[in-house]
């Protein structure tokens, strides 16, 4: 069985977002990018699954600019077999959004054969959580969203899979091929290690342009403004129960 | 912001006193990585802060290391960087080698201490030295970290002075009969594979030392003890005991009574190993550092605004960076093969007195905190201390240096 992951190259988790200053965008000069963090988890399954015999071949997917072969080396370092860089030179953190994102992948699902596709429950800089779920739809195949255990089945054409829903935990079985996304208790990510680094460099990856695709990517959304919230106001202690209520009245304006 | 609820999984975990989950870029744009260097710089930084960060303080409170962690550094790759990849290594560089070094040293002095003298002291000098048949028998283990390595050759009254060392090596048929002590050997204590060095010839001095490979399973061999420091704690340093102990005669590293060449000639490599060791450290004073003086607040502004404070931050960050850059410049000239025993003693004695320097500072810029052991200050001071002394003192540093100068100034 052959696994397609997904990874995109995001805002390090661990900066402190701020909107440039025309207030178009988040400001992401010079700041460190890393794969998003629910993408490690992803590519962390599929290999599991390699290991564990059931899946034969890994192949991760990026999509992005030129420093988005970083997020795809970053992958192979992990284990992946080979990349596919789709070059753009959109902004992937606003412009190109997850209906033209599931519609690449459509794509290039259409000319190579897959089993499983594995995407992060959702990117950490828009939070859109969509992809997975339109690609599901676009391929008319199941879509197994927010997955926290994934158990393919002995004979390799269904899975039975935990998903993490508001009310707890949901047992679904699955028919493959289908589409997966992870979230945060699914595994713990490994590290890249030595041999495997070394190893990555030399693994095949596939650079295919976006504009050569013929999809239609246009963003259905238009950002009007991207902007900090308001400084938070510093409490003020109220003495009695009158004056509470007159604040909340005239101040907050609540009551 | 779901970046939040990453800060709160182990795995991207952010302790109370720690400001970096890793250290900020810029302090490492000083050094241009290409892209697999700075793959393993980056995984090497975010293991040594997932996995060994957070034992840093009680491996020094309880002087003990998890043993958990040799495996773990074995399956992570850490312990072959530079054997060849025929021998199950990454046949890697010195300058990887440092990469790794330093960013375990961030973590934990003492186990980045423990790391060189396994993964060069041992190993390196090994693969360097080794027959055929002796790489394939002992670095397997070494390099998945099922077994520990240490190199041995000062004495307690052998420690500038090496190759006065009296530790006698007899032959005695197929075997050589060793009598003697070694002491302050790192990882002496629960290494399973040890390089030493021992007098085959005294009559012939310096050129009657051969270099010998030693299981702890030997006949005769133990440990006296393990010795109680002031830094470094957490990295077993020992004395160790031959008495009779039998050593196979296929055990002797390289040739018999040639062993001061191995020495000599692994201390080059070894001097710039430890480089890197303060670089880590001062790394991680230099992050606590500059966190906290934009957090503390004195009379009205954070203390990392006051002119005195900026000017020793300003020093601290110098030292450092000097000290990078010269750590990975002198590793790129190894690496091109020129092996020189003065600028590997030079970046060492460096770097060592750099990082006194700024493990002192950053103890006072935390003031009262920085002397309450809560804080890492003082552990990185005692741990970076050593590097004045282990691995030739700063004064062996300085007059093999001088006689290198004057050497070569009347060729």
């Amino acid at each position: 069985m052959k696994a397609l992951v997904g990874v995109k190259r995001v805002l390090d988790y661990a900066i402190k977002v701020r909107a440039n200053p025309q207030k178009t965008a988040v400001d992401l000069a010079g700041l460190k990018m890393s794969m998003n963090p629910f993408d490690e988890i992803a590519v962390e399954e599929a290999i599991k699954m390699r290991e564990a015999g059931k899946v034969k071949e890994v192949i991760a997917l990026t999509i992005g600019d030129k420093n988005a072969a970083e997020t795809l080396r970053g992958a192979l370092a992990l284990g992946a077999d080979s990349g596919i860089h789709v070059l753009t030179d959109m902004r992937i953190d606003q412009d190109l959004q997850p209906l033209a994102v599931a519609k690449i992948f459509q794509k290039i699902m259409s000319t190579r054969s897959f089993d499983l596709v594995i995407l992060g429950k959702q990117a950490i800089d828009d939070d859109c959580n969509q992809t997975g779920q339109i690609l599901g739809s676009l391929l008319d195949v199941p879509s197994a969203t927010f997955s926290s255990k994934i158990e393919l089945s002995a004979d390799g054409k269904s899975a039975e899979v935990t998903r993490e829903v508001d009310f707890g935990l949901q047992k679904i079985r699955v028919s493959l091929p289908a589409v997966f996304t992870c979230d945060l208790r699914l595994n713990t990510p490994r590290f890249a290690n030595v041999q495997n680094i070394i190893k990555a460099k030399k693994k095949p990856v596939e650079t295919v342009n976006l504009a050569d695709l013929g999809i239609d990517v246009a963003p259905r959304l238009k950002v009007e403004k991207v902007e900090m919230p308001s400084e938070r106001a510093g409490g003020v202690i109220v003495g009695s129960v009158d004056e509470l209520i007159q604040k909340l009245k005239n101040e907050a304006k609540v009551i | 912001m779901l970046s939040q609820i990453f800060k709160q999984r182990s795995v991207f975990n952010t302790v109370a006193s720690r400001a970096f989950a890793t250290s900020k870029p810029f302090n490492y744009e000083l050094i241009r990585l290409d892209e697999m260097r700075a793959g393993l710089r980056e995984t090497a930084e975010k293991f040594s802060q997932d996995e060994i960060l957070p034992h840093a303080h009680d491996i020094d409170v309880k002087d003990q290391m998890p043993m958990h962690l040799w495996k773990r550094m074995g399956d992570m790759g850490f312990l072959g960087i530079t054997v060849e990849e025929e021998f199950g290594g990454a046949g890697l560089g010195y300058y990887e080698h440092c990469l790794v070094t330093e960013e375990i040293s961030k973590a934990s002095g003492s186990v980045g201490l423990s790391y060189i003298a396994h993964s060069n002291l041992c190993v390196n000098q090994l693969r360097l030295n080794g027959s055929e048949a002796q790489k394939k028998k002992y670095l397997p283990k070494l390099i998945s970290g099922e077994h520990i390595g240490a190199l041995a050759m000062s004495e307690p009254n052998s420690g500038s002075d090496v190759t006065s060392m009296k530790l006698r090596a007899e032959k005695k048929g197929d075997r050589y009969i060793l009598n003697g002590s070694k002491m302050w050997i790192t990882n002496g204590p629960c290494a399973d594979t040890l390089i030493v060095y021992a007098k085959t010839s005294p009559e012939l001095n310096h050129k009657g030392i051969t270099t010998f490979i030693i299981e702890k399973g030997f006949k005769g061999f133990s440990i006296a003890q393990k010795l109680d420091k002031l830094g470094m704690r957490g990295s077993e340093t020992g004395e160790l005991v031959f008495e009779d102990c039998e050593v196979p005669e296929e055990n002797v590293l390289g040739h018999l009574n040639k062993g001061v060449y191995v020495l000599m000639k692994g201390l080059d490599y070894e001097r710039l190993l430890l480089s890197a060791g303060p670089v880590g450290i001062m790394q991680a004073a230099f992050d606590s550092t500059l966190a906290y003086v934009n957090e503390r607040k004195q009379f009205g502004q954070n203390i990392g605004e006051f002119q005195i404070i900026q000017g020793k931050l300003a020093d601290m960050y110098v030292k450092l960076q000097a000290s990078r850059a010269y750590t990975y410049n002198a590793a790129t000239m190894f690496d091109a093969g020129i092996k020189s025993n003065k600028d590997s003693a030079a970046v060492f004695l460096h770097n060592s007195r750099a990082g006194v320097d700024v493990t002192l500072d950053c103890l006072q810029l935390h003031g009262g905190n920085g002397y309450i052991n809560e804080y890492p200050c003082g552990r990185y001071l005692r741990d970076v201390k050593l590097y004045d002394i282990g691995g030739g003192t700063n004064e062996i540093r300085q007059w093999l240096i001088g006689r290198e100068l004057n050497k070569i100034a009347k060729e």
